[in-house]
């Protein structure tokens, strides 16, 4: 009984986040284009996430560099440790980190301030003030989301491999020159284009997720919080399973 | 300028005492619950209509409904001569900028100054105007409620009276010819409720627009009302001035005045 009631919860929340992604596609190329406002959200969404996504990345990519090297000490490949973690932090623990910080601050922020605008009204108010609410507030956070997302991987990534220099220079000496020409010499293209084109979906899946939580809150104040918290694990989860999809369709391409 | 000139046009076309609204045999129901019965009333030009009714009796429903924002199982809506259910994206845009809604939790947007708030619908709106025409709008409905002072503040920054003084500037800001009050007095302390009270009818006074205000305010009713609709399980149970329906034996009315 309670197993049947999760799988009609569940085809019925994945088909009304169909319909609303649908809903989102048919507003995308519609006019009026709301510039002005996709661009306050790149500020807000991408620019405010920056320190976060960078502190982040930067203390990855120096944990990861400290916790490998015991393991090549021990095989006697301690000079492979920055093509090693380059290869790691740019195909696979730099895009998904960053995306599950993104989905942590902006997910959440994005189900929180939708939910609590509805909640009290001010989409209502906007739809009276002769604008469209759903173009206004999801198509431009949405986009937003997508289009800001990888280039915070990209920054992610940098400085991430420069946390990983610093934490090869904790135990050895290895000049700034050298350490970048062993990251990029086992770097290929295939490594970094199917990274960056997988963050595109994982800012999709958290901008389209935020707002689909947040424009249907419901049950008032208890309601935003909820659809803030949901917001974070939904996207958290579709993020894992992008990435699934995202490494049988390299493989299948070849990039691997 | 765009909006003073808005207001000639419908000062020109509307006569005191024409009717502004009329809704006829509305039905609204959501799933199995049934909120509109065939809920029939008008509106006239330069009066006050309290839609009197219990919490959770379909009154925010029906002013939703008259505004465009909720469809309507069956019934008609003619807002100044136009059927609501029937007109297109950009045909209820413009109906709408006669249409002024007070909404019961004031819809005040959290992360815009009180200035930005009430620019918004004059930006949003499909209205030509220069920035000091703007400027001069935004002056003159904060003059109105007399908050002038609080034009660069925040909502988050205002008294729970004051934020509903600020929506209903921003309700009026385009001089509309018909105004929605969805529980004006609801969640303020009684001489706040009053100074809104006061408000609303000098607001009547100065713009001479038809107004539909939805309370559960006896104060409100009786301070404001020129006609009272009674609500009663979804149906225009009643209808008539204050003291005619204060006078009343029936049991569901008397209900409401004891």
């Amino acid at each position: 009984m309670l197993r049947t009631q999760f799988w009609k919860q569940f085809f019925e929340e994945a088909g009304d986040i169909s319909r609303f992604t649908g809903r989102l596609f048919s507003q995308w190329f519609k006019p009026r284009y709301e510039i002005t406002e996709f661009l306050r959200q790149c500020f807000i969404i991408g620019y405010k996430s920056l320190p976060l996504v960078m502190l982040t990345a930067f203390i990855m990519g120096l944990v990861l560099t400290m916790q490998i090297r015991p393991f090549l000490v021990d095989y006697g490949v301690e000079s492979q440790l920055p093509a090693m973690v380059g290869i790691a932090i740019v195909r696979e623990i730099g895009p998904v980190i960053t995306a599950l910080i993104f989905a942590g601050k902006i997910g959440s922020s994005i189900g929180a301030e939708l939910g609590s605008m509805k909640v009290t009204e001010q989409i209502d108010a906007m739809e009276v003030s002769g604008t469209n609410p759903f173009k206004y507030l999801v198509v431009t956070r949405v986009l937003a989301a997508t289009f800001t997302l990888p280039l915070l991987v990209l920054l992610g990534d940098a400085v991430a491999l420069y946390g990983t220099y610093l934490g090869v220079n904790m135990s050895g000496v290895t000049s700034f020159d050298l350490f970048w020409t062993k990251v990029f010499r086992n770097l290929s293209f295939g490594d970094v284009l199917p990274a960056f084109v997988k963050s595109f979906f994982f800012g999709f899946a958290v901008g389209i997720v935020g707002c689909f939580k947040g424009y249907n809150s419901q049950k008032g104040t208890e309601g935003v919080g909820r659809s803030a918290n949901s917001a974070v694990v939904l996207s958290s989860i579709l993020i894992f399973i992008i990435d699934l999809i995202a490494v049988q369709v390299t493989d299948v391409l070849g990039l691997n | 300028m765009g909006i003073t000139k808005n207001k000639e046009e419908s000062a020109r076309t509307l006569k005191q005492g024409e009717q502004v609204l009329m809704v006829r045999n509305l039905y609204k129901s959501f799933g199995n619950h049934k909120v509109l019965i065939d809920f029939s009333f008008s509106l006239h030009s330069g009066e006050n209509v309290v839609v009197l009714g219990k919490s959770g009796s379909g009154k925010s429903v029906l002013i939703k409904c008259i505004i465009g924002l909720l469809k309507p199982d069956s019934g008609s809506i003619e807002v100044l001569g136009e059927s609501i259910p029937e007109l297109s994206d950009d045909e209820l845009d413009q109906i709408r900028m006669k249409i002024g809604f007070l909404f019961q939790s004031n819809a005040l947007y959290d992360s815009l100054t009180v200035r930005q708030n009430l620019e918004f619908p004059l930006r949003r709106h499909s209205i030509r105007l220069t920035q000091a025409e703007v400027d001069q709008l935004v002056k003159d409905a904060l003059e109105d409620v007399g908050l002038a002072y609080t034009i660069n503040m925040t909502p988050a920054e205002l008294s729970g009276g004051m934020r509903k003084r600020v929506a209903l500037a921003r309700t009026l800001i385009l001089k509309p010819s018909i105004i929605l009050y969805d529980e004006p007095t609801t969640g303020l302390d009684p001489i706040t409720s009053k100074e809104i009270i006061e408000l609303i009818k000098d607001v009547q006074q100065k713009y001479q627009a038809a107004s539909l205000i939805i309370s559960h305010d006896m104060n409100c009713v009786r301070m404001v009302a020129d006609r009272v609709i009674m609500l009663i399980e979804g149906r225009n149970y009643a209808e008539g001035k204050y003291d005619e329906l204060i006078k009343t034996n029936d049991p569901l009315i008397k209900a409401f005045f004891e």
